[in-house]
C-alpha cells in the first residue's frame, strides 16, 4: 500500500533571473558600497573606494544598520536606482 | 514517487429532509429496541427517513437510507445512536440521544410511543465516533481543506530513508506526515489550517497554520502542544527575536523556549530532574517543530544561511518550562508582563547550558557572590555589556536566598551589583588576553549585563546544589531581544 504524505516545505518557486552582463571597466560607473556594520569592514571599504577612484569610478557608501538582520527594502533600492555595480562587504 | 493535486472530496454537510430524522445502527441493542417505535412515526403524518450505518435488515421492512460511508453522521456530529433529530426548512430544530419516551414523544410531536417499552434506555456509540475509524473519516470529510502538495511514496520505499533524502530532517527521524496526522494536529486549535502565522526568514516565506502543523507532526507534537509551537513560530519570526540573526550568526546560539503557566503542567512538560535533559515528549518536540518550520518552511539550513561555527546540540530543540509550583517567587513570565497564571512562553537566543556548582555556600551573599564570578566568565571573561544570560537556579541553590527573605528583585539586585567590572582590567591587551574592550573604557566601572538582562528562572531537581546558565547571542536592537508572549492560537 502507498503512504501519502504532505509536503513540509514553502513549496516556493525559485525565480531564475540572468545574470546582468559583467561591465568592461568600472570607469565613469557610480559604485556602491555597502558597509553591513561589521567591526573593521569600514577599514576594508576605504581602501576599496580609494582604488576604485584611483580608476575612475565614482563612488556611492551606503550602511546597513545591523550585520544581523537583511537590509532594509528602501535601502536596498536606494542602492539599486543609484548605482551601477555594489560591492557588499560579507566578513568577520 | 509521484506529487500530484490531491483529488477534492466533497465536504460539504448533507442536507437533512424536513420532518423527523433517525441515526441508527444494527448493532446497537437501543435501535433494535425502538423498531416498534419507528413503526408508529413512519405512520404518522410527519414524513420519517431513516438513515443506517450497517446493516438495515433489523428494520423489518421500513424504508430507510443508508449511512455507510458516516457523511450523514460524521457532517451532522452523531455521537449516539439512536438519535432522533426534528428538521424544518433544511435547519435541525430539535434533537434527542438513546431512548427516552418523554423525549421522543416532545421531539416527534407524537404521543403514547410504544408503552410496552421502559421509560428509558441509553443510546450505542455512533460508528462516525469509532476511535477506530476516527482518523480514517477525518482525512475522508475535512481532508480537502489541506492545501500541501500531497506526495505519494511507493509500497517498496521506506518512508523514513525518504524524508531523510529529501533533506527534511535535522539528522534525526521523523513523523511521516501523513493527512491523518496533520488532520490530527489541527484539532490542537480552533484556527482554520489556511490562517497565516508568520513571515519565516530566511527565505521570507508565508507560513500557514497547516504548515506548522505538518512540521509540528514530524517533530513528535501531540495536537495539544500546537498552540505552544504556533505562539513560538509566531515569536521568532518578529523583527525583535530576529530568527535571521540567530540563524546566520557564527555563534553557536539557536532559539530556547522557556515556557509559564499551568499549561506546561497540563501538557506534560518537565521542569523537574533533568529539565534540560532528555526524556520528555512536550519540552523535546515543541522547540524541535519551531527548528523545523525554520530549516523547511524558512530554508535556513547548516552551511545554508545558518553559519554557525561550532553550533550546539540545543539547535535540535531547547525548550523547557519553568517550575513555579516549587518556586519561592514569581514566574520569569509574571516579570515580563505577563499576568499571573497565564500560559506563556519566552523566547531566548541562547547557547547551550553551563553548569555553576557551588555546595558550600550556604549564605545567600557566599551564593550570589559564586555565581556572579562564574557569570563573569560568561562568553569571554574580558567582553561586558553585549550579552544576555538565562540563569536557571536550582532548588536547593534557590532555597538558600528564599530562607535570607531574598526574592527576585533582590537577587537579581545583587548579582548586578556583583557584576560590576573594572574597565581597567579587561581592555584590550590587559592580562596579557588581546580580546577586551576598547581602551577609552579603561577608567569606567562597567556591567557585564545590561539592565534587565540576566533572566531568572527557577528549574531542575531536588537534589543538586547547582545551577546553570545560558548564554546569550548579541542583544540589543542590532541583534536578538527576548521576547515575551501569551500563549494563544488555542
Amino acid at each position: 500500500m502507498t503512504t501519502t504524505i504532505l509536503d513540509p516545505t514553502s513549496e516556493r518557486t525559485v525565480a531564475h533571473r540572468t545574470l546582468l552582463e559583467r561591465p568592461t571597466t568600472l570607469s565613469g560607473m557610480t559604485v556602491g558600497l555597502l558597509d553591513i556594520s561589521k567591526a573593521r569592514g569600514d577599514v576594508f571599504l576605504d581602501r576599496l573606494e580609494q582604488r576604485l577612484t584611483e580608476v575612475g569610478a565614482k563612488v556611492k557608501r551606503f550602511k546597513k544598520p545591523t550585520f544581523t538582520k537583511p537590509a532594509p527594502v528602501d535601502l536596498r533600492h536606494e542602492i539599486a536606482s543609484q548605482c551601477q555595480v555594489v560591492i557588499e562587504a560579507l566578513a568577520d | 514517487m509521484s506529487a500530484e493535486p490531491h483529488a477534492v472530496t466533497p465536504t460539504a454537510a448533507p442536507v437533512l429532509p424536513d420532518g423527523l430524522v433517525v441515526v441508527v445502527k444494527q448493532d446497537c441493542a437501543t435501535c433494535r429496541m425502538v423498531v416498534p417505535v419507528l413503526e408508529q412515526l413512519g405512520a404518522s403524518a410527519t414524513p420519517l427517513t431513516i438513515y443506517v450505518q450497517d446493516d438495515a435488515s433489523f428494520l423489518s421492512g421500513l424504508p430507510s437510507l443508508p449511512d455507510a460511508d458516516l457523511a450523514v453522521s460524521w457532517h451532522h456530529e452523531i455521537e449516539t445512536v439512536p438519535t432522533l433529530i426534528r428538521v424544518s426548512g433544511g435547519q435541525e430544530t430539535d434533537r434527542t440521544v438513546g431512548w427516552s419516551r418523554t423525549d421522543w414523544e416532545q421531539v416527534s410531536g407524537v404521543a403514547g410511543l410504544a408503552p410496552d417499552l421502559p421509560v428509558m434506555r441509553p443510546g450505542c456509540g455512533s460508528k462516525s465516533v469509532d476511535p477506530d475509524l476516527a482518523d480514517e473519516l477525518r482525512v475522508r470529510f475535512t481532508g480537502s481543506k489541506l492545501r500541501a502538495r500531497r506526495i505519494e511514496l511507493a509500497t517498496l520505499e521506506d518512508e523514513m530513508e525518504t524524508l531523510f533524502e529529501r533533506g527534511w530532517t535535522d539528522g534525526l527521524p521523523v513523523v511521516p506526515p501523513t493527512e491523518a496526522r496533520v488532520l490530527r494536529m489541527l484539532e490542537g486549535t480552533s484556527h482554520a489550517p489556511d490562517e497565516l502565522v508568520a513571515i519565516v526568514p530566511p527565505d521570507l516565506v508565508e507560513i500557514t497554520v497547516e504548515k506548522v502543523a505538518i512540521n509540528a507532526v514530524m517533530a513528535g507534537c501531540k495536537p495539544e502542544y500546537f498552540p505552544w509551537v504556533l505562539t513560538a513560530v509566531q515569536a521568532a519570526c518578529t523583527d525583535e527575536f530576529n530568527i535571521h540573526g540567530v540563524l546566520a550568526t557564527t555563534m553557536p546560539v539557536g532559539p530556547v523556549i522557556i515556557c509559564n503557566g499551568p499549561g506546561t503542567q497540563a501538557i506534560g512538560m518537565n521542569s523537574g530532574v533533568n529539565v534540560l535533559g532528555q526524556g520528555n515528549r512536550a519540552n523535546l518536540t515543541i522547540g524541535r517543530a519551531l527548528q523545523l518550520v525554520i530549516r523547511n518552511v524558512g530554508g535556513g539550513r547548516p552551511g545554508g544561511v545558518d553559519r554557525a561555527a561550532h553550533g550546539n546540540p540545543g539547535k535540535i530543540s531547547f525548550c523547557f518550562p519553568e517550575d513555579e509550583v516549587g518556586s519561592p517567587w514569581t514566574s520569569l513570565a509574571t516579570e515580563r508582563g505577563i499576568t499571573p497564571g497565564t500560559d506563556a512562553i519566552t523566547l531566548f537566543a541562547g547557547e547551550g547550558p553551563k553548569v555553576i556548582v557551588d555546595q558550600l555556600s550556604r549564605t545567600p551573599e557566599s551564593l550570589a557572590n559564586s555565581l556572579a564570578a562564574a557569570l563573569r566568565a560568561m562568553t569571554h571573561p574580558k567582553l561586558v555589556i553585549a550579552f544576555d544570560v538565562v540563569l536557571i537556579l536550582g532548588p536547593e541553590h534557590a532555597r538558600v536566598f528564599a530562607d535570607a527573605g531574598w526574592d527576585r528583585t533582590r537577587i537579581l539586585a545583587e548579582l548586578h551589583e556583583r557584576t560590576q567590572i573594572a574597565g581597567a582590567d579587561i581592555i584590550r591587551g590587559a592580562a596579557g588576553i588581546a580580546e577586551g574592550v576598547p581602551e577609552g573604557l579603561k577608567d569606567q566601572t562597567l556591567p557585564k549585563f545590561r539592565q534587565g538582562g540576566i533572566l531568572l528562572v527557577h528549574a531542575g531537581g531536588g537534589a543538586g546544589l547547582f545551577s546553570t546558565m545560558i548564554g546569550g547571542w548579541l542583544n540589543g536592537a542590532a541583534g536578538s531581544q527576548p521576547v515575551t508572549r501569551e500563549v494563544t492560537w488555542r
